[in-house]
């Protein structure tokens, strides 16, 4: 077979349509509008943290006006409401610190299995069955958690501790950790499956079983993603709050005690905010300094989750 | 008298020839291979024996079937859904398409380098000793004796010996693709497939690791699978033709591109089609 190329007929001209399209001008107008809208949207989301930032700044700069910095970041005494009042913070850090910790515990290594059996070795059938419900997992809102928490999981758990109060860090920890569990179930399946398969069949081909090539290749090759889900997850059991508020209590203690009554830094904003403290009282600001401090916590996540990922990245 | 003298080293000359063919026993003996991609029937009644320590080519235009059955040496090609298998294949007498037969057993025998470089996102050092490692080889010792060894072995060593920790993928493809056959001798196999090696990297880079087959094949049986005729031509002793999932012909790489028996195999080595 042999190919012929004809002659286009001249009644097509298409160069002649491109340069009349051009004239109309409506596309040069476009190009240089739409970066200015898109710029715009873009200041908009910047512009409202500064605000956030700026407010917490302010509020959080009159509060040290009547509370010195010092008792605040070394004070082990959290005692806004008594009559001669203590602002130091650590026991609703230690409080926020046991209940993540908890949940990063529970967590880290289901997730991490469930990450790696979904990547590694789940077949397209199980992937599709397990996968949405995970996703259910994720969207179940925190305050069914919350009532799960305290109704049916710390009654549980006191018939393995009898010791354990009604409110603890460890339910509500737990629960937190079942919450978080598909973000870092979810994430670290992402980073594991981009791994390219070449790498897979390259650890294959010196005779690895599927677990080697999930622990050695795998998994390395993917950690500065797995890492960062961690990360996040992390900021987000920090900053979690209907869990702890419902089933953690308002009992702010400096030990590390996980059996009774806590309070973490959101929950304790929470009852503030839900409570009548007046405007301009030193309680009221208190909550801007609690919520300034929790906002440095996250934002140094955010920060080790980007080091994380620069520092481990393997490059392939 | 003469002719007796003769006859006497004929007769020798037949036994030393006889005498290496017995040397060169059959790595790979293949009876009746038929493979199925779900439906699709890839290979078809393959009939093949491969000898020790020789460089065997295998061509073929694009979809033949070649890589499919490279990759039937050492099972990987189990890694694509829905494939099956009936026949034989025998490595050193024992049937690998036995369902008893350990795969990672297989594979450790039978060393494999891919079409693109594949290494790992890791040190070149840990590139290398990745095999030992996980086959319990941990004597930090050993395995810098090992990893030494076997970059000299890929003829890379000189070109990495100073940045032995730095990641494999700050090297070129071409050097790349030489950690990828270090790390491949790394645990001495028997057999080295070879899957294109050459078809992603620039010419001076495919010559190098052209002469470094010629020499593996001292020590190693080598199977390449190659899309370019002149290669075949230059590295193989002995070259098997596919088409459409059959052999069409096997034999020594001289006959085939000189005096091939088939009319369709003369016509894709002379280049009239493929």
């Amino acid at each position: 077979m042999k190919l012929v190329s004809q002659k286009r007929e001249k009644s097509l001209d298409v160069q002649q349509m491109i340069a009349d399209k051009k004239k109309k001008g409506l596309g040069r107008k476009a190009e240089k509008i739409v970066p200015v809208l898109l710029f715009i949207t873009a200041a908009v989301s910047v512009l409202t943290t500064i605000g956030i930032v700026f407010t917490l700044i302010f509020e959080t700069v009159e509060f040290f006006r009547r509370v010195s910095f010092l008792e605040y970041i070394t004070g082990t005494e959290w005692l806004p409401f008594a009559g001669d009042p203590s602002y130091g913070v650590l026991p609703l850090v230690i409080g926020t610190l046991k209940v993540t910790g908890i949940a990063i515990i529970v967590a880290v290594p289901l997730g991490l299995a469930v990450a790696i059996y979904l990547s590694e070795f789940a077949s397209d059938k199980v992937r599709r069955l397990i996968k949405p419900i995970l996703e259910v997992l994720a969207g179940v809102p925190t305050i069914v958690y919350g009532f799960f928490a305290l109704t049916f999981v710390t009654p549980m758990l006191q018939k393995v501790f009898p010791s354990l109060e009604i409110f603890n860090a460890l339910s509500p920890g737990i629960i937190i950790g079942i919450m978080i569990l598909p973000t870092i179930a979810s994430l670290s399946e992402d980073a594991l499956s981009s791994v390219p398969n070449a790498m897979r069949e390259g650890a294959f081909g010196l005779g690895s079983t599927k677990f080697e090539v999930a622990l050695k290749v795998v998994l390395p090759a993917a950690l500065s993603g797995v890492l960062a889900s961690i990360v996040l997850a992390m900021s987000r059991a920090i900053g979690e709050t209907m869990i702890v508020s419902l089933a953690g209590g308002s009992t702010p203690l400096f030990n590390f005690d996980v059996e009774g009554s806590i309070q973490t830094m959101t929950a304790y904003i929470v009852q503030v905010s839900t409570g009548d403290a007046g405007y301009g009282t030193t309680i009221y600001y208190s909550i801007y300094a609690v919520g300034f401090t929790l906002f440095i916590f996250t934002l140094m996540m955010n920060l080790i989750a980007g080091w994380i990922s620069k520092k481990f990245r393997e490059e392939y | 008298m003469v002719q007796a003298i003769v006859q006497e080293q004929q007769q020798a000359k037949k036994k030393m020839q006889v005498l290496k063919n017995k040397q060169r026993e059959n790595v790979y003996e293949t009876n009746q291979l038929n493979l199925w991609y779900g439906n699709n029937h890839a290979l078809k009644d393959i009939n093949l024996n491969i000898q020790e320590n020789n460089v065997t080519a295998i061509i073929g235009p694009s979809g033949c079937g070649k890589s499919t059955y490279l990759k039937t040496l050492n099972r990987m090609v189990e890694l694509v859904p829905g494939v099956r298998t009936t026949g034989e294949i025998n490595y050193r007498q024992h049937n690998i398409l036995d369902k008893g037969y350990s795969v990672e057993e297989l594979r450790t025998k039978v060393g494999m380098v891919f079409q693109k470089p594949n290494p790992f996102p890791k040190s070149i050092y840990d590139n290398i000793a990745y095999g030992p490692r996980i086959h319990g080889i941990k004597n930090k010792k050993v395995l810098d004796q090992i990893v030494e060894q076997s970059l000299r072995g890929a003829a890379i060593w000189d070109e990495v010996k100073d940045r032995l920790h730095d990641n494999a993928y700050g090297l070129s493809g071409g050097q790349q693709q030489r950690v990828c056959i270090a790390r491949c001798l790394a645990i001495e196999p028997d057999v080295i497939l070879m899957d294109e090696p050459t078809s992603a990297l620039d010419p001076i880079s495919t010559l190098k690791v052209e002469e470094l087959v010629q020499e593996l094949k001292e020590n190693y049986s080598i199977i390449i699978v190659t899309h370019n005729m002149q290669q075949a031509a230059r590295i193989s002793d002995k070259t098997a033709f596919f088409l459409n999932g059959e052999v069409i012909e096997f034999d020594t790489t001289d006959k085939i591109f000189s005096n091939p028996t088939d009319k369709r195999t003369e016509d894709y080595v002379s280049g009239r089609f493929g």
